[in-house]
């Protein structure tokens, strides 16, 4: 089944022509090729052995030698958790999107976009990664620009230049170290850093930082976020779905393959920054979204503090100096979980709000209010995906931000401690949306709210079953990355 | 049998919960299918109790436990599970059987409510999840189920959510008792780190067994500290006791049940259940952690008894009432007198279900009327409810005899009294008992003795059916005359829901015979020893004592609140005023800690869209700045010059001041390109 991982990339690409040729069913065609998608991520896990720690159903062929550019691609556990994700949320995210005008090209950019998720995923060399990483930036780019809300221009100019001035140094550093070691295999070069002669003196700073920087900006960690509120808020309710579900974990992915892996010395000599980063992320961000009246930017920054828990995790597991091998396990198990369940929750929460502005327009904080006594189901769908996003035990967000917690709090527990505070903020940003838009008497905006409709039900319910299961038995997820956990975790101590 | 209940030992919960499921999938019109799910399910979680109560009366110290593994990450496993002992089976018929009577007394209650089957299925989950908290052995699970009884009273307190107050109150209860949580949690972990495990117990290597203890050390003060928190915020302990009077916004039954059974219970259920954290390394039976729980109970006590004086909303007595008997409780804990105050927990879990639900037939009664100055003489209106209710109050004053809350009581003052560290909390602690006779005579006056004091529950309609009824009452209630005949509207609660009244007065009176100290049953039970038969212990001194203090402030209640308006509130309005405005701390609260947050949120977004945007701008300003000079310096200083020779270049000079648009992604484009065109060619060139 080596060929699984190839169809992945290629399917979408090719049902994005086939949209983009014929005049009619772009919708059904590209729900048709997501479909498939589906059907062939369930295949790869399906065929995937979980029990074995390595890269597997790898494809290697050679590409442009001379530079040492070959198309490998392969998963492992985390790879294959990604690919579930993208293959979970594209769909999801073509039906939450009201058919704009132009739909033919809103759908193609769609699956170019998917191809490219898949392609960063699986790809094990850096020209091959280099290459989708930035072929997913051009869709996401046109999508905003194109059919966002107003605003669109500034925040598409915004988004494209934040995230390709990061792609840049990435570039440059990592050509400085193609220069220097002559591969651009993941391995490979997570060899030599293991060795410990990867690269030398303010070189491997200066490549370091431009690693950093494009990898930060794309997750984002504070203080490199602000392109993401603008971004999430104009785009249109189907891409902020995938900006936050699957393109946001683009960034904690490549601080997983390539920079923790290459830079461990970096890494640890700058531990107590990176940490504070990572806690500023989760404090700060909360609290901005506390301070906000749209709704889709309030979720934008809750999305900013629910990747500051990965990355606390993270640094927590790579930045310190006694790492215990079982809080490293339950830093990164936790991490994994976080990955997921941030793209289900926060998909779905872009996905609520969206249906708020389909009906009515409006998206303030403000704007709505008494919901529950029109629209008892949504106000209850809704509630279930805040409290998951909140980190409600039973549901799917507590299970990763305990492992994290877990992990972290032995290794760093100060930065730990205060980073629970971003708990508490959460909740109270949810709190205040379900109180303001729920409760109390109704306001005129809803006097005529439909309740949630058969085809948004087919939404929603599937998502949110996928929630509570992911709270209450989560072991179907946690066999998808366990060996590749006690590998990493392995790579790292 | 013994080893089926343990294994299936989720089951109690599961029943509730999977109960409160069914019914929120059904249509809301099906009230009846609701309630009667409900109550099977409370039924049947009541029996599976009793079925795992019985094991451990045989065996004194029973304790039995199922571990099994939740998941495994990494090669790490997480387990969890849950155990039977003398505590859990105590706390799961109490609640079982007090939920059942809340549950039916709803069914009166709530009969005109258009969300009466949501309603139920809240509460059955609310009376899951602290099943859940009780059958725990791992503080991960117990963990979990307290946050879903936050859950679950969040939704009941906001349940009429029309009301922006109710909104306001479930919010205010929710956010303060996850503060107290973030401590539980940060407990939690600490927990976990130095043990290695979250099992309570677990055949020697749990938390809370030698080997467990050991690995903590000298953290445990800590630890136990940090947990605590947890108890505060659930447990209404001051500083976060603010939510607690607020929940009275909820519907009567879930005060009851907020009140009695579940939520409340839990944080002093917690520290109980991880008492060897607070006790290790004690000497003498002290501990900082310990002499913390103390004081905190002091305080908490003797404040809400206090503001319990000067309050007038029926259900706000009670509340401060609650306050203040779970100061004492955690009092009791923390001198050492853990039985007690379980036992007092027990016993008030009836009384005060007994109290909330014999205020809420008042409220009934009396068409939502919750202020006392407007009550009055309702003794002979609502004869049932009037003498469950002083039976409720003969509890909660602590008339020993035939009341379970006067022996607990005697139980806890006991424990105070052997205390090594101060004796301040004793002497407090009896200063508390006459203050709670005291509000409590003074609420029985208002409520249901003397004459009716206001008409406004007397609305006027043309003479029904009532008609009757009503010219045998109004003799005792003072009526507005009306051209109409006036009709008396407050009227006895229906069977449904004076039978949960009586049932729990019984409970309250029937508790009393295991725990009196001639045969201190409950105590030994709880304590893992045989009991022990002596009717001599029956005369101590201090019981006459401590019945002197209650009989002297029932009798200084009468006196003083003979009167009405309130004396009290005459002789020192300045006092008055400041109890009832709950001594301001809310007040307090508003101007310093969630002010400062609000500054803090709006700084952050400041800073958002000013700071951290503004060096962005800046960076993008100066590369425009450099594209404007580099298109400039192209346009005069070089294409000026070519101009006169080749005008030709002319329209490439154009092209190329095109391309330097000062639009950076273009320059870093070429960049990039070119730099992978300069590959490509190296490539190929070999």
């Amino acid at each position: 089944m080596a060929w699984l991982i190839t169809t992945l990339i290629v399917a979408p690409v090719v049902g994005a022509f086939l949209v983009g040729a014929m005049r009619n069913y772009a919708r059904s065609v590209a729900l048709a090729f997501n479909l498939i998608t589906a059907i062939g991520a369930f295949l790869l896990w399906r065929s995937f052995d979980c029990s074995l720690s390595g890269l597997q159903l790898v494809e290697r062929h050679s590409w442009i030698p001379a530079i040492g550019a070959e198309y490998l691609v392969g998963v492992d556990g985390l790879s294959l958790l990604l690919v579930i994700l993208t293959s979970l949320v594209f769909p999801f995210a073509l039906l939450a999107q009201s058919r704009p005008a132009g739909d033919r090209g809103f759908c193609a950019l769609m699956l170019i976009m998917q191809a490219a998720l898949y392609g960063t995923f699986t790809a094990q060399n850096f020209v091959l990664w280099f290459l989708f990483y930035e072929m997913s930036l051009i869709p996401a780019f046109l999508l905003i620009k194109i059919w966002g809300g107003e605003k669109r221009d500034r925040a598409a100019t915004k988004f494209f230049l934040y995230t390709f001035l990061g792609s840049v140094a990435m570039l440059l550093a990592f050509l400085g170290i193609y220069f220097a070691k002559g591969t651009f295999d993941f391995a490979g070069l997570g060899e030599l850093a293991k060795t410990g002669d990867l690269l030398t003196g303010n070189f491997t700073w200066l490549a370091f930082a431009g690693i950093f920087l494009g990898l930060a900006v794309k997750v984002p960690l504070f203080p490199f976020h602000t392109w993401l509120p603008d971004a999430y808020e104009t785009a249109p309710t189907g891409v902020s779905m995938v900006l936050t579900g699957a393109l946001s974990k683009m960034g904690v992915y490549g601080f997983i393959r390539l920079l923790l892996p290459l830079f461990p010395n970096e890494i640890k000599i700058l531990g107590p920054w990176l940490l504070t980063l990572a806690v500023c992320s989760i404090v700060i961000a909360p609290l901005a979204a506390w301070a906000q009246s749209d709704l889709k930017r309030m979720v934008a920054y809750l999305s900013i503090n629910h990747l500051g828990y990965c990355m606390l995790g993270l640094f927590a597991v790579t930045a310190t100096a006694a790492r215990p091998l079982v809080e490293m396990q339950a830093a990164l198990s936790g991490v994994f979980m976080q990955i997921f369940n941030h793209g289900i929750t926060a998909a779905a929460l872009f996905y609520f709000v969206g249906l708020l502005e389909q009906r009515r327009g409006l998206r303030g904080i403000d704007d709505f209010g008494g919901l529950m006594q029109r629209a008892p189901l949504f106000c209850g769908w809704m509630s279930v995906a805040m409290f998951s996003s909140l980190g409600l035990p039973g549901l799917n967000g507590f299970i990763g931000e305990f492992l994290i917690f877990k992990g972290s709090f032995a290794i760093a527990a100060s930065f730990t401690a205060v980073a629970v505070l971003g708990l508490l903020f959460t909740a109270i940003v949810f709190m205040r949306v379900m109180q303001s838009l729920f409760s109390g008497p109704l306001i005129e905006t809803g006097v005529a709210f439909a309740d949630l409709r058969a085809n948004e039900k087919w939404v929603v319910v599937p998502v949110t079953l996928l929630m509570f299961a992911i709270g209450i038995v989560p072991q179907f997820l946690f066999n998808i990355f366990n060996s590749t956990v006690v590998q990493m975790a392995r790579l790292f101590s | 049998m013994s080893s089926w209940i343990v294994t299936n030992l989720w089951l109690i919960p599961a029943v509730p919960l999977g109960a409160s499921f069914i019914i929120l999938s059904l249509v809301n019109s099906r009230r009846r299918t609701a309630a009667a799910l409900a109550i099977i399910g409370q039924i049947v979680a009541f029996v599976f109790a009793i079925t795992a109560f019985l094991p451990t009366l045989y065996l004194p110290g029973f304790r039995a436990i199922h571990n099994f593994t939740w998941f495994t990450f990494g090669d790490q496993a997480l387990r969890i599970g849950w155990m039977l002992d003398p505590l859990a089976a105590a706390m799961m018929v109490m609640i079982t059987l007090v939920g059942l009577c809340i549950f039916v007394f709803s069914v009166g209650y709530m009969a005109d409510d258009k969300n009466f089957s949501r309603f139920f299925s809240y509460l059955s989950f609310f009376s899951g999840a602290m099943l859940g908290v009780v059958i725990a052995n791992s503080l991960l699970l117990l963990f979990v189920s307290w946050e879903l009884v936050g859950l679950a009273s969040y939704l009941l307190i906001g349940f009429w959510i029309e009301r922006p107050s109710a909104a306001a109150a479930a919010r205010k209860a929710f956010i303060t008792t996850r503060i107290g949580d973030l401590g539980f949690f940060l407990g939690m972990l600490w927990l976990y780190h130095n043990s290695g495990t979250l099992l309570f117990y677990d055949q020697g290597r749990g938390c809370l067994e030698n080997a467990g203890l050991l690995a903590i050390g000298a953290s445990a003060t800590f630890i136990a500290l940090l947990i605590f928190c947890g108890a505060v915020g659930k447990s209404g302990q001051f500083p976060l006791h603010v939510w607690l009077p607020d929940a009275m916004e909820g519907p009567t039954p879930v005060s009851a049940l907020i009140h009695a059974a579940t939520m409340v219970a839990a944080g002093v259920f917690l520290v109980a259940r991880v008492y060897p954290l607070f006790s290790l390394g004690a000497v003498n039976g002290v501990t900082p952690s310990l002499t913390v729980v103390v004081s905190v109970g002091v305080v908490t006590a003797l404040m809400a008894s206090l503001i319990a004086l000067a309050q007038f909303d029926i259900k706000r007595i009670l509340a401060y009432s609650t306050v203040s008997q779970l100061g004492l409780m955690m009092v009791s804990l923390g001198v050492g007198g853990v039985a007690a105050g379980i036992m007092h927990l027990i016993a008030h879990g009836f009384f005060k279900a007994l109290l909330f639900l014999g205020a809420g037939s008042v409220i009934h009664g009396l068409h939502h009327e919750q202020d006392i100055r407007k009550m009055g003489g309702l003794r002979w209106i609502m004869p049932v409810t009037f003498l469950t209710y002083a039976i409720g109050m003969m509890n909660l004053s602590g008339v020993p005899f035939f009341f379970s809350g006067g022996w607990t009581k005697e139980e806890i003052l006991h424990s105070t009294a052997h205390w090594r560290v101060s004796p301040l909390p004793h002497y407090l602690m009896l200063a508390g008992v006459i203050l709670t006779a005291l509000y409590m005579t003074r609420q029985i006056i208002y409520v249901f003795l003397g004459s009716a004091r206001n008409t406004d529950f007397q609305s006027v309609r043309p003479a029904e059916s009532h008609s009757a009824e009503a010219a045998t009452t109004t003799e005792n209630i003072s009526v507005v005359r009306t051209d109409q005949r006036p009709v008396f509207h407050a009227h006895e609660s229906p069977r449904v829901m004076t039978m949960p009244l009586i049932v729990l007065a019984l409970c309250s009176i029937l508790f009393a015979f295991v725990l009196t100290p001639a045969w201190p049953w409950f105590h030994a039970y709880l304590n893992g020893e045989p009991a022990r038969v002596d009717f001599t212990l029956l005369i101590q001194p201090m019981l006459f004592f401590s019945l002197a203090l209650v009989a002297g402030g029932i009798g200084l209640g009468w006196l003083i609140y003979r009167r009405i308006p309130d004396p009290l509130a005459r002789a020192r309005p300045g006092l008055f005023r400041f109890l009832e405005n709950k001594m301001w701390v809310d007040e307090f609260y508003e101007q310093t800690v969630i002010t400062f947050s609000r500054i803090l949120a709006r700084l952050a977004d400041w800073l958002d869209r000013y700071f951290w945007d503004g060096l962005v701008r800046l960076f993008a300003g100066i590369g425009q700045a450099l594209g404007v000079l580099s298109k400039g310096f192209d346009d005069h200083g070089i294409n000026a010059g070519v101009d006169e020779t080749m005008s030709g270049t002319r329209g490439f000079g154009r092209l190329i001041a095109a391309a330097h648009s000062g639009q950076i992604q273009t320059y870093l484009g070429a960049i990039a390109i070119g730099m992978l065109l300069l590959l490509v060619l190296y490539a190929w060139l070999g």
